[in-house]
């Protein structure tokens, strides 16, 4: 494990019965900077998202966090650490206004209901939602989901951050709002690991890349290497694709 | 919300109630008006487990039991002082919450399969102080009568009354306390996602453990008051389903999870069942047919109960404050 990493998983697997849906994949966060995750769907990203959060307990391997061994801490435990999540799927607490939503992550590191709400307060308005504090959850629009979910983690105010997705089912434009807010908290300190589907996004977001596809990291490195490689290229459109593209590239030149 | 704000209204709410014996001072009346009390506390702490954390109990009868046959068998059988075995029935009525909710909670039960263990912890405990010879069997427990103030007897009903009000009162302060603080964002927020607040670093395990133990002790209070007001009980009075429904109807009419919800809808359910006792004669069981058809109309029509209801004619009337 290097120096500067915060998060290493080393050599995690997860067996669901008769499926292996995550099948030795190590991967290493470095501190400061964004690392994607992304893969086809089922390829399990999100299990292994769930295990470095703590909601599934690896068949085998280690989830190293900042020197430490967690992985057989229960989730809120590994939020106290620092390592802070949101859910692919939504999960407001809808009956409650925005700002009682977020207050809920403030209170990890603050006894007192004034400091949370004004950690909130605060968070709330990074992310955008400034002028819907006292709406209700249920009130917001998909985008202001997603933001909600963002602010929430934030505001437990973790050393990492496991993004699942958060800018899938957002239009263009709104994902261009975000992609700065992500920016921020980055330049803020806090280490990101995002699984997300939206490439224009990844590729301007992300510093390292992993690719994950039936379980295993078949690739690794900058987003440009990534996206030039062959067995990456058939993760996603199928198996003799990348052949099948150099081929029609070599007949086009010739 | 300032604190004039947060409280200020429980205590009108309570020197209005306070006033009552000396405009209205037959025995009749306040009699309903304790046991309408009695019947608010057990639900106020119902209210703590079921309205703010989501976990619905079939069985607080297990609790308002454990106050009752604990101050009653600490007088009756060891001689203890009375306001000693009440504090002593208290603390033994949240150790049961906290060892109920150790072993559901442990085992990961949620929903209606945590309603069904504490309902048949409950029963457990009423068929045991039904067979046991310790508890009186089946003919029950006589604190006897001794009217001081030393045993925690009083000639006048209207100093019961006082009291019933006092502890109602304490307790909705109580339950303000907590709405404002960590441990009730926390369980506010297990009752609306139990995996949102794990992953925001919420020990959903613990935070249970708390609320089910603090409601426990609200509802041996109940129970304990009981005891001492009545001076009688038995297993089916003590440990029967009708205080564990009692518990978790008054809050369901009145609001869940609010802090006037369980002590509006106790209030206003007793009232309802004298007014039909006084109409439709002694029909048995004809209050409790009315329960069941406000139980629907409220969960059908007004899920947020009474309080629910005011708050939308408030906004309605004042336009929306959001």
């Amino acid at each position: 494990m290097s120096a500067d990493a915060i998060l290493s998983v080393e050599h995690a697997s997860k067996r669901f019965g008769g499926l292996l849906a995550v099948d030795d994949a190590s991967l290493v966060a470095r501190r400061g900077r964004i690392t994607g995750l992304i893969g086809p769907n089922g390829a399990g990203k999100t299990t292994l998202f769930a295990m470095i959060s703590g909601f599934i307990v690896p068949t085998a391997g280690r989830i190293m966090f900042e020197g430490a061994d967690v992985g057989g801490l229960p989730p809120h435990r590994r939020a106290v650490a620092g390592i802070a999540r949101t859910f692919q799927i939504v999960q407001p607490f809808a009956g409650l206004s925005v700002r009682d939503n977020i207050a809920v992550g403030a209170h990890l590191r603050r006894s007192a209901r004034a400091e949370a709400l004004a950690k909130a307060d605060e968070v709330a308005a990074l992310v955008g939602l400034g002028d819907m504090l006292h709406r209700p959850a249920s009130d917001l629009t998909v985008s202001g989901r997603k933001r909600l979910e963002l602010a929430r983690a934030l505001a437990t105010d973790p050393k990492l951050l496991l993004l699942d997705e958060v800018l899938a089912g957002l239009n263009p434009s709104e994902v261009r709002d975000v992609v700065p807010v992500i920016h921020a908290i980055r330049d803020a300190g806090v280490t990101i690991v995002m699984v997300e589907h939206v490439m224009q996004a990844v590729m301007s977001l992300c510093e390292d890349i992993y690719v994950l596809a039936q379980g295993r990291i078949i690739a690794a490195g900058a987003p440009r290497e990534v996206t030039r490689d062959p067995k990456v290229v058939e993760a996603y459109l199928g198996h003799g694709a990348a052949a099948r593209i150099a081929a029609r590239e070599e007949a086009a030149r010739g | 919300m300032s604190p004039l704000r947060a409280y200020g209204p429980i205590l009108l709410l309570g020197a209005a109630l306070a006033s009552m014996p000396f405009f209205a001072a037959s025995n009749t009346l306040l009699n309903a008006m304790v046991l309408a009390l009695v019947i608010a506390l057990a639900a106020q702490g119902w209210n703590i487990l079921g309205g703010y954390g989501g976990q619905f109990s079939f069985g607080h009868a297990a609790f308002f039991g454990m106050g009752a046959y604990g101050t009653a068998l600490l007088q009756t059988r060891f001689g203890v002082n009375a306001y000693a075995a009440f504090a002593a029935a208290v603390a033994l009525g949240s150790a049961a919450g906290l060892a109920i909710g150790y072993l559901s909670f442990r085992s990961g039960l949620r929903g209606s399969y945590f309603a069904l263990v504490t309902l048949a912890f409950a029963e457990v405990f009423r068929i045991l102080a039904n067979a046991w010879p310790f508890t009186g069997g089946a003919a029950g427990v006589l604190i006897k009568l001794d009217v001081r103030a030393e045993t925690f007897q009083f000639a006048s009903r209207a100093v019961y009354f006082w009291i019933a009000l006092g502890l109602v009162v304490a307790v909705m302060l109580i339950n303000r306390s907590v709405e404002r603080s960590r441990f009730g964002a926390w369980l506010v927020a297990i009752r609306e996602n139990e995996d949102a607040a794990k992953a925001l670093g919420v020990d959903t395990f613990s935070v249970k453990l708390k609320a089910i133990t603090l409601s426990a002790a609200i509802t041996a209070i109940s129970g304990a008051f009981y005891a001492q007001y009545f001076l009688f009980l038995d297993a089916n009075i003590a440990f029967g389903p009708w205080i564990s429904v009692e518990a978790l109807l008054a809050p369901i009419i009145g609001g869940l999870g609010t802090v006037f919800g369980p002590v509006i809808g106790a209030l206003g359910l007793h009232f309802v069942a004298e007014i039909t006792r006084a109409v439709a004669g002694r029909v048995p069981g004809i209050d409790l047919a009315l329960y069941g058809t406000l139980l629907v109309v409220m969960v059908a029509f007004a899920r947020d109960g009474i309080i629910g209801l005011l708050t939308k004619a408030r906004a309605r009337l004042f336009g929306s404050r959001a």
